[in-house]
């Protein structure tokens, strides 16, 4: 297939920045879209010209280093990472627009590559558990119903890729904040710093300049990791209760 | 790059998740102040005596237990707090979340695809400024009930009189109609919102939530409810 692409270039992190317009010609349908903006890059090599940057690690939808917005939605219009879209979701002949991540708290740093530090600083604000480290403790010494295991573990799933902040008109980070409050809260090792996780990661989320969720759910139909929108009442009931024990 | 943040960090008590909280609680005030509001106007179609006595009643509300006319101060305070809060909420939150939102310029993407988001409801896109109109509206509407100050129609001592002289107009019934749409589509998202601040959400997803369907069941019947009275006399002639 033959395709066109406009992508957002941008030098660096001053550079003002502007769409692009580039064709792609014998695409296979069967590429990823990272391929095939692999072979774009080739082209633009061969021809002198600057590759397009772009954030990639396992290409395999494990790591959450890729993801950019394709036509208007955080990892294009399947539900899965960049990585794992492939351009038979596109049709010959297509024009794709791709930009990167739009978020106060996520600043470009060249072409479609942001820095998404603003993540791994909520998640140090959470701060450790304390659960004695040390060979595996006994599986059953410590029961745990299987309703909440299963929703730990899916919280748990969130690879941090920033899709849901792309997708939120506010530019909040809550879903994402909101697995990890989960599944650390559900958990009984959870249970001693959960009061103090919470206070930390959403002081942390508003200081890094993230906006505040207004419980529209984009984030949720653009999450590769199917994290669930209740997640976000957990961590505001957690707030609440922690708040109220004047912990903050 | 700033990768390391410096400036004290605010405190949770003050985080946009605080700020939520607030502006659910007083959002359900005000929405619990309109269930009984509505239910009051309905009284409209028992005739003018009953109205104009329950109207009156309101006044002695707990009396002697309150001064004539304290429970109808309580109630204006803390609706007038309530108000505040809330729309003081609404604009330091707007304000923040356009920052956070990092546009370019005026746009945010510049694609022509998916502008409107995946799932977005209408309802949601205009809590802004659908509650701007709200807010003018209620103004105009406290100012309108004032005593027999606008008084549009024509005043009367019959607050009975003075609400059908009222809607016999048309351009009253046009501002209540924009007005009560606006509440409609304020709280088919706003008490959704409200209950999964507050914790109150269990579902996966926005649609799939029962809360959703509730919400806009309960915008439904507030907003029904209270266009009956302007329609009834307006278009059927009641109370002329
Ligand atoms: C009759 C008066 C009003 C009622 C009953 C009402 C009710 C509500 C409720 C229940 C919420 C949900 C709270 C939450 O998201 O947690 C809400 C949200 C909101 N209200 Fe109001 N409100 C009223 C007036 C206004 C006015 C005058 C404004 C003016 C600016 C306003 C602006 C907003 C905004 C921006 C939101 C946030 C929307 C969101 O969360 O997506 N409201 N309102
Ligand atoms: S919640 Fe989903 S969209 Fe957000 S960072 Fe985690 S995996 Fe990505
Ligand atoms: S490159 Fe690892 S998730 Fe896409």
């Amino acid at each position: 297939m033959n395709i066109t692409v406009r992508v957002w270039r941008q030098k660096n992190a001053d550079d003002k920045g502007k769409m692009v317009t580039y064709g792609v010609e014998n695409v296979s349908e069967h590429m990823s879209f990272l391929e095939m903006l692999d072979v774009l890059n080739e082209q633009l090599t061969l021809s002198g010209d600057d590759p397009i940057a772009f954030d990639h690690d396992c290409r395999e939808g494990i790591c959450g280093a890729c993801g950019v917005v394709i036509n208007g939605q955080a990892h294009g219009p399947q539900t899965t990472t960049t990585c794992q879209l492939h351009m038979r979701s596109f049709e010959d002949g297509a024009v794709i627009d791709i930009e990167p991540w739009r978020a106060g708290a996520f600043p470009v740093v060249k072409d479609l590559v942001v820095d998404r530090g603003a993540f791994d600083r909520i998640i140090q604000a959470g701060g450790f558990i304390s659960a004695p480290t040390g060979s595996a403790p006994e599986a059953n010494n410590l029961p745990v119903p299987k309703e909440d295991a299963d929703h730990a573990f899916e919280s748990a799933t969130c690879i941090g890729c920033g899709a849901c902040v792309a997708a939120c008109p506010n530019g909040s980070g809550m879903l994402f904040t909101a697995a990890k409050i989960t599944h650390l809260g559900l958990l009984p090792q959870g249970q001693p710093e959960r009061d103090s996780r919470v206070i930390g990661m959403i002081e942390q989320h508003d200081h890094e300049g993230f906006g505040g969720c207004t419980n529209i759910g984009e984030c949720t139909s653009s999450c590769p990791k199917g994290i669930p929108l209740d997640t976000i009442s957990r961590l505001n009931r957690d707030l609440l209760g922690a708040l109220a024990k004047g912990k903050a | 790059m700033a990768t390391i943040q410096t400036a004290k960090r605010p405190s949770a008590k003050r985080s946009t998740v605080a700020l939520k909280y607030s502006m659910a609680v007083s959002g359900l005030i005000m929405l619990g102040y309109l269930l009984v509001h509505m239910y009051g106007n309905l009284k409209f179609f028992q005739g003018r005596e009953k109205f104009d006595s329950y109207l009156e009643g309101l006044d002695d509300i707990l009396y002697p237990y309150l001064p004539h006319e304290g429970a109808l101060w309580i109630i204006r305070i803390v609706l007038t707090a309530a108000l505040v809060v809330h729309v003081y909420a609404a604009v330091t939150l707007w304000r923040r979340n356009k920052a956070a939102a990092g546009f370019v310029g005026n746009t945010r993407y510049h694609t022509k695809q998916n502008k409107t988001g995946v799932q977005r409801s209408y309802a949601s896109f205009t809590m802004r400024w659908g509650g701007i109109i709200l807010l003018l509206f209620i103004i105009g509407h406290v100012a309108q009930m004032l005593p027999n100050w606008l008084s549009p129609g024509g005043a009367s001592d019959s607050k009975y009189d003075r609400v059908v002289n009222g809607f016999e107009l048309w351009w009253v019934v046009l501002l209540y109609t924009i007005g009560l749409v606006a509440v409609g589509f304020h709280l088919a998202h706003g008490f959704w919102s409200a209950l999964t601040t507050l914790g109150q959400n269990h579902s996966s997803t926005r649609r799939s939530s029962r809360l959703t369907a509730v919400s806009i069941g309960l915008a439904v019947i507030i907003a029904g409810g209270f266009l009956t009275v302007p329609f009834a006399i307006f278009f059927f002639g009641a109370g002329s």
